[in-house]
């Protein structure tokens, strides 16, 4: 499967970041084909297209559009471009690249879920990103794209930034609502879901910034034809993002279903200084690890499932040999005791327990019980938490401690982190 | 009665038991915002759908103005909204970019995640600390710069990456730094 350019256009085509270069590519005319559909329809024909949610978790696009129940009074789009899963880089590019494209999806999914006011909500380190996307807003309501009664449709909607301020748990999508709403971070028990009661307790839905960017490639051919492009069940083209150890890291789109050893040594270029491959963490760092003999399976939801992993946000952290791996597992807990918005006790607890321990090991002060209970602590964390990330942080670990066990037996033996 | 006049009801006896709360326990301070911070406040107010989310762009605002969100700065947020002052206090704890302490005019911080540490960024951070005298967490006497590290920027295909204050610099190595801190020290001047 060779690499395309949909998603990515503006890796070849200059100009997208004005109304006028996105104007010049058929821009909008997605847009015109939705609005001439009734919104069931639109919502059908997306739901077509197989395409699973891109933030990560892979809940069928448009599927989510279909459970906010008819209401007066305002309706949310909440745009989730609170981009901070490690090893993920593709939402901020599409958002300072092709905001146009963002922007006519986000009408898409207005149209479809009757929606009427739609919130971007940045990470507070995208500042930058953000006032330049406010600048594409600002072009969008003059060219008449936001507003009232759009190219004449009666559909009203606009839509404005809110930034965050230094969070990953914010990414969740009711962790999210709540930080909208001005309070901490903390995940919400379900139900009520979003859809119901979401942003200011208003049927709110709440997509990922690629799944909406997505939209108008899905209206320009059609749901069959885009599902076509990927797998059955699992549709379409997708951003993959490579990262570490490899010569060519950056963005590259695929069909679904593309073979993350040949996505590594071919788009990639192999690994850096021609070393030997140690270890993949496959999509973004709350993925379980796979060792070199694990990755000649195509990469998709179902995909990476069978391999015992997750496809993740697809964006795969390349880990050459020399590496230390507790090191990398450091690392990974550090980065979740420091996110944890600390409202279940497994989570808060367990995650600072683990990075602790890690830390042990590495300064030498470990022994050798210290890998049970880490892989125990993992076991307690797992489905006691509200929200996904208990996971996101115990099954990684747990990964990387069984499958690179010796390596923390010997460190452990050998006194820390000189002799790994 | 119906419903919403009820919950109206509620909120007003609510916010002003609570606004009388934070007249008592709170000191009347010295400061205030800006004219220009008291604009962007009054068109937030008159945007967002809720005062509290009116919170967050606020205490941006704020930290923009004031450097950083002290205890006295938070409680002219809590006065200037009308929120209760454990509750800016519980959103501005929360999140990790604001400042409760000032920080250099150029606040320096270096991803350490995986993506960043496989390609160097240990490096960089020891190449700022060595150059800057100082550790992770302080500020130059002078209070120029200040270190700290970050977790992931969404820079790990192009890492390793650092941000000094909202800027982002990819792609670094320990001459790109080198180069970035002579041009910084320059513009100090």
């Amino acid at each position: 499967m060779g690499a395309t350019r949909h998603l990515l256009r503006w890796q070849v085509s200059k100009g997208l970041g004005t109304l006028e270069g996105h104007l010049a590519t058929g821009g909008f005319n997605a847009l015109k084909r939705a609005l001439a559909m009734a919104p069931d329809a639109l919502t059908k024909e997306v739901e077509k297209a197989h395409l699973r949610g891109r933030g990560g978790a892979g809940f069928p696009a448009g599927v989510k559009w279909g459970f906010v129940p008819d209401s007066d009074g305002p309706r949310y789009l909440v745009v989730n471009a609170d981009e901070g899963e490690p090893g993920t880089f593709k939402d901020r590019y599409l958002l300072s690249e092709d905001p146009f494209q963002l922007i006519e999806g986000s009408l898409v999914a207005a149209w479809a879920a009757k929606l009427t006011r739609g919130i971007v909500y940045l990470r507070g380190e995208f500042k930058a990103i953000a006032r330049e996307f406010e600048g594409a807003l600002e072009q969008a309501r003059r060219g008449g794209y936001l507003g009232h009664n759009i190219l004449g449709s009666g559909l009203d909607f606009d839509m404005e930034v809110c930034l965050g301020a230094g969070a990953y748990i914010c990414g969740e999508e009711t962790a999210l609502l709540e930080s909208v709403e001005g309070r901490p971070g903390r995940p919400r028990l379900k139900p009520p879901f979003p859809a119901v009661a979401g942003a200011f307790a208003r049927p709110t839905v709440v997509n990922n910034v690629e799944t909406l960017s997505a939209m108008p490639l899905i209206l320009g051919m059609g749901g069959d034809a885009f599902h076509a492009l990927g797998v059955e069940g699992d549709g379409g083209v997708k951003v993959f993002g490579l990262s570490g150890h490899v010569k060519r890291p950056g963005l590259y789109e695929f069909g679904m279903g593309k073979n993350l050893r040949q996505f590594i040594y071919e788009e990639g270029g192999g690994i850096l200084g021609d070393l030997e491959l140690k270890a993949v963490i496959p999509g973004g760092s709350s993925t379980a690890v796979l060792l070199p003999d694990e990755i000649d399976i195509p990469m998709s939801f179902d995909g990476l499932l069978a391999a015992g992993s997750m496809l993740g946000t697809a964006c795969p952290i390349v880990i050459a040999e020399g590496t230390s791996m507790v090191e990398v597992a450091s690392r990974i807990a550090n980065f979740y005791a420091h996110e944890s918005c600390g409202q279940c006790t497994p989570c808060r607890e367990g995650c600072g327990w683990l990075a602790r321990t890690l830390q042990q090991i590495i300064s030498g002060a470990g022994n050798q019980e210290d890998i049970e209970l880490m892989l125990s602590l993992c076991d307690g964390i797992v489905h006691r938490t509200i929200c996904p990330f208990g996971e996101a942080v115990a099954l990684p670990i747990a990964a990387i401690v069984k499958k690179f066990r010796h390596e923390f037996e010997e460190a452990i033996a050998g006194g820390g982190h000189d002799n790994l | 009665m119906t419903q919403s006049t009820l919950s109206d009801r509620f909120l007003a006896i609510w916010k002003a038991t609570w606004v009388t709360n934070l007249r008592g326990v709170m000191s009347e301070s010295e400061l205030e915002f800006s004219a220009e911070s008291e604009q962007a406040i009054a068109e937030l107010i008159a945007r967002l759908p809720e005062r509290r989310a009116c919170l967050m762009p606020v205490l941006e605002l704020a930290q923009e103005q004031f450097g950083h969100l002290s205890t006295e700065i938070l409680q002219l947020v809590a006065r200037r909204l009308e929120l209760p002052a454990g509750q800016v206090m519980s959103t501005a704890t929360f999140y990790s970019m604001y400042n409760s302490r000032p920080v250099g005019r150029y606040h320096i911080q270096v991803c350490r995640n995986v993506s960043c540490y496989l390609r160097g960024g240990d490096d960089l951070l020891a190449t700022l600390a060595r150059e800057l005298k100082i550790g992770v967490g302080e500020t130059s006497e002078d209070g120029v710069f200040t270190l700290s590290t970050v977790e992931c920027l969404a820079s790990c295909g192009t890492a390793p990456a650092l941000q000094v204050n909202e800027a982002y610099y990819e792609e670094m190595s320990r001459e790109k730094v080198l180069a970035l801190l002579a041009e910084l020290r320059g513009r100090n001047e």
